[in-house]
């Protein structure tokens, strides 16, 4: 199959589109943008026909395993389907055509979908205020940790660390460096929640906050989180939530119920999108009563006389974390996800999540397949669960890699690998609750055939996959020597 | 019976999967083959500066594998003498002779006696199991 580049494709002065008749007046180029600010050479762009750009995207595509071509099941990414009616909605023309600077006056319908979205995202955080300007769940949390700078300091307060748990997604200690605040590492205790005794052996008054994902990377919701909560605002710091594992609460409990004061969705998580290329995605956060004074500006509001604007007027606002709004389509398939389930149907969803989880679950041991991929923590989970393939490693000798890079000769793709960090040979499956029974099952057989074929040879599941038009990766190889650019000459 | 090519006879090892080569006052860093073994093929080594100070338990360095990036904690402490600018261009040669080629840096001692509390190959092999 060809892996040309689009560059190397096509000649010389081809084009897929013919200029319309320029239909205002003819003006010279320096007058319209000062020469300093124009290239010195015109841009070096592809030059090939439309059919030759619709079969090169068409041919990167197969090459590509997506969630419209088989499960999914890439845990704490909760790749759920994305329903085409969200699609549809997206693409309305009052939505998708609006200008980023449009005026508030003529973006009424918009801004109106913003106000609602935040009211609704702030019902299920428990937490009212709300600002749907990040980019994603990092930058989410970015926020929210700037958030906790802003309120330190406004209460002369400084602080100088911030808790996460070794379980932690690793953006959270990548947040809280950027933040300037420093990393301290809390353990796991053996029922694979907070350690208490260490939380409070390192909460002291240098500490600002604690992040925490309630239920964890390990897929097991903290019982102990009143108590965590307890400690944390004793010593005057902030409990912040990382929304990742959001799926299997929603509707069941909300994080403002369980003491948190700042918390971030994953809207192309929780809420559905086309998602799974790195984008777009959106990570709005909420917050409560005491940290809204900081929250970014503007804000969305709804005035007296039912007008919506953008209020840019708020003092001790941390100010912008980007530019415009956020990423718009985002909030129209959001929006329309909650519309679509309501309340009753947001808590189905969580309840299937963690009902789909813990069937896989039961299927595998069922099957026998444990024995050689053990559950690492707990025996029940949340909407997704953490096996280790060390027994897998030491008896059959193939690896979790090996395992995960077999499943796609079946149609599957891997579940997340060697995360987290403190369970060897990490599986991390999280199916989702918009999984048939008949896909889990299938899920389960591929496990089960992967394992036995391992008996016999090892060496199919050393050298898959065997069916996908790029075999298997040289990953080392490409991470030290890594070819990032290609010069091209017109 | 320990295994020579996995836990050398002649080395002290930390439970954080260091090994020291102590030579009078100064002594040899680097990591385990168990710990290479579970970080996996090592694709990054920011190396160190010859002058730095390392402490015992703490972390001096980062290793990047296909996995994680993961902090080497120094076994004993001292100041840093030489830093192998091989394993540093080549980080397979760590996966290949972590104990050989694949030293990471040379200490000179500030502590000799905290050697004391490193574990012998015996132990450390049985930490490994």
């Amino acid at each position: 199959m060809s892996a040309r580049t689009i560059f190397e494709q096509g000649r010389k002065g081809r084009r897929a589109f013919v200029c319309p008749e320029l239909d205002v007046p003819d003006r010279p180029r320096e007058e319209l943008l000062p020469s300093k600010l124009r290239r010195r050479e015109p841009a070096v762009l592809p030059e090939v026909s439309e059919p030759e750009i619709v079969r090169h995207y068409v041919r990167l595509s197969k090459k590509n395993f997506d969630l419209d071509s088989g499960f999914y099941p890439l845990g704490s990414c909760t790749m759920k389907h994305n329903p085409r009616l969200h699609e549809r909605v997206a693409g309305l023309p009052g939505y998708a055509r609006l200008h980023p600077l449009q005026r508030p006056a003529a973006a009424q319908g918009a801004l109106e979908l913003m106000w609602r979205l935040e009211g609704a995202l702030g019902e299920i955080a428990g937490l009212p205020y709300v600002s749907l300007q990040p980019s994603a769940g990092s930058h989410g949390e970015l926020a929210g940790v700037l958030l906790t700078r802003a309120y330190h300091e406004a209460n002369g307060q400084r602080g100088t660390k911030v808790l996460t748990p070794d379980t932690a997604h690793g953006t959270n200690p990548a947040t809280v460096t950027m933040a300037g605040y420093e990393v301290v590492k809390i353990a796991t205790d053996e029922a694979g929640g907070v350690d208490i005794d260490d939380l409070r052996a390192k909460a002291d008054e240098d500490v600002a906050c604690l992040m925490l994902t309630n239920p964890n990377t390990l897929g097991l919701f903290d019982r102990n989180i009143e108590e965590i909560a307890a400690i944390v605002h004793g010593i005057g710091a902030i409990l912040y939530y990382d929304g990742a594992n959001l799926n299997a609460v929603m509707g069941r409990t909300r994080p403002g119920d369980m003491g948190f004061d700042i918390v971030h969705f994953n809207l192309h998580k929780t809420f559905t999108q086309p998602h799974g290329g790195g984008g777009p995605g959106a990570g709005p956060i909420a917050v409560s009563e005491r940290i809204e004074p900081f929250l970014m500006t503007p804000r969305v509001r709804r005035g007296e006389d039912g007008e919506f604007d953008l209020d840019y007027d708020k003092p001790a606002s941390i100010g912008r974390l980007r530019g415009f709004q956020g990423n718009f389509g985002t909030f129209v398939r959001t929006y329309a996800y909650i519309c679509s389930l309501g309340a009753e149907g947001l808590r189905e969803a969580s309840e299937v999540a963690v009902l789909n989880a813990n069937y896989l679950l039961a299927r595998l041991g069922e099957m026998g397949l444990l024995e050689r991929l053990p559950l690492a923590y707990g025996e029940l989970c949340g909407h997704e669960f953490v096996l280790s393939g060390a027994p897998m490693k030491r008896d059959l000798g193939i690896r979790t890699l090996d395992l995960a890079k077999r499943l796609l000769d079946f149609g599957i793709h891997p579940p997340t690998v060697y995360f987290p960090l403190l369970v060897d040979e990490a599986l991390l499956i999280e199916p989702t609750e918009t999984e048939t029974k008949e896909t889990l099952d299938e899920f389960v057989e591929a496990i089960a055939a992967i394992l036995a074929e391992a008996e016999e040879d090892p060496e199919i599941a050393r050298t898959a996959p065997h069916t996908t038009p790029v075999r298997r990766l040289d990953e080392a190889g490409a991470a030290r020597n890594p070819i990032i650019r290609q010069e091209v000459t017109r | 019976m320990a295994d020579p090519a996995r836990v050398p006879a002649d080395l002290l090892y930390s439970d954080h999967h260091d090994w020291a080569r102590v030579e009078g006052e100064e002594a040899t860093f680097g990591i385990t083959w168990y710990a290479q073994d579970q970080l996996g093929e090592i694709v990054f080594w920011d190396g160190a500066k010859v002058g730095d100070e390392v402490t015992a338990g703490d972390s001096y360095t980062e290793l990047e594998s296909v996995k994680a990036v993961s902090e080497v904690v120094a076994p004993l402490s001292g100041r840093i003498v030489a830093v192998n600018e091989e394993a540093e261009r080549s980080p397979e040669t760590i996966n290949e002779h972590p104990y050989e080629q694949g030293w990471l840096v040379r200490v000179a001692l500030s502590a000799p006696a905290e050697a004391d509390r490193l574990l012998p190959p015996a132990a450390y092999e049985e930490l490994i199991g």
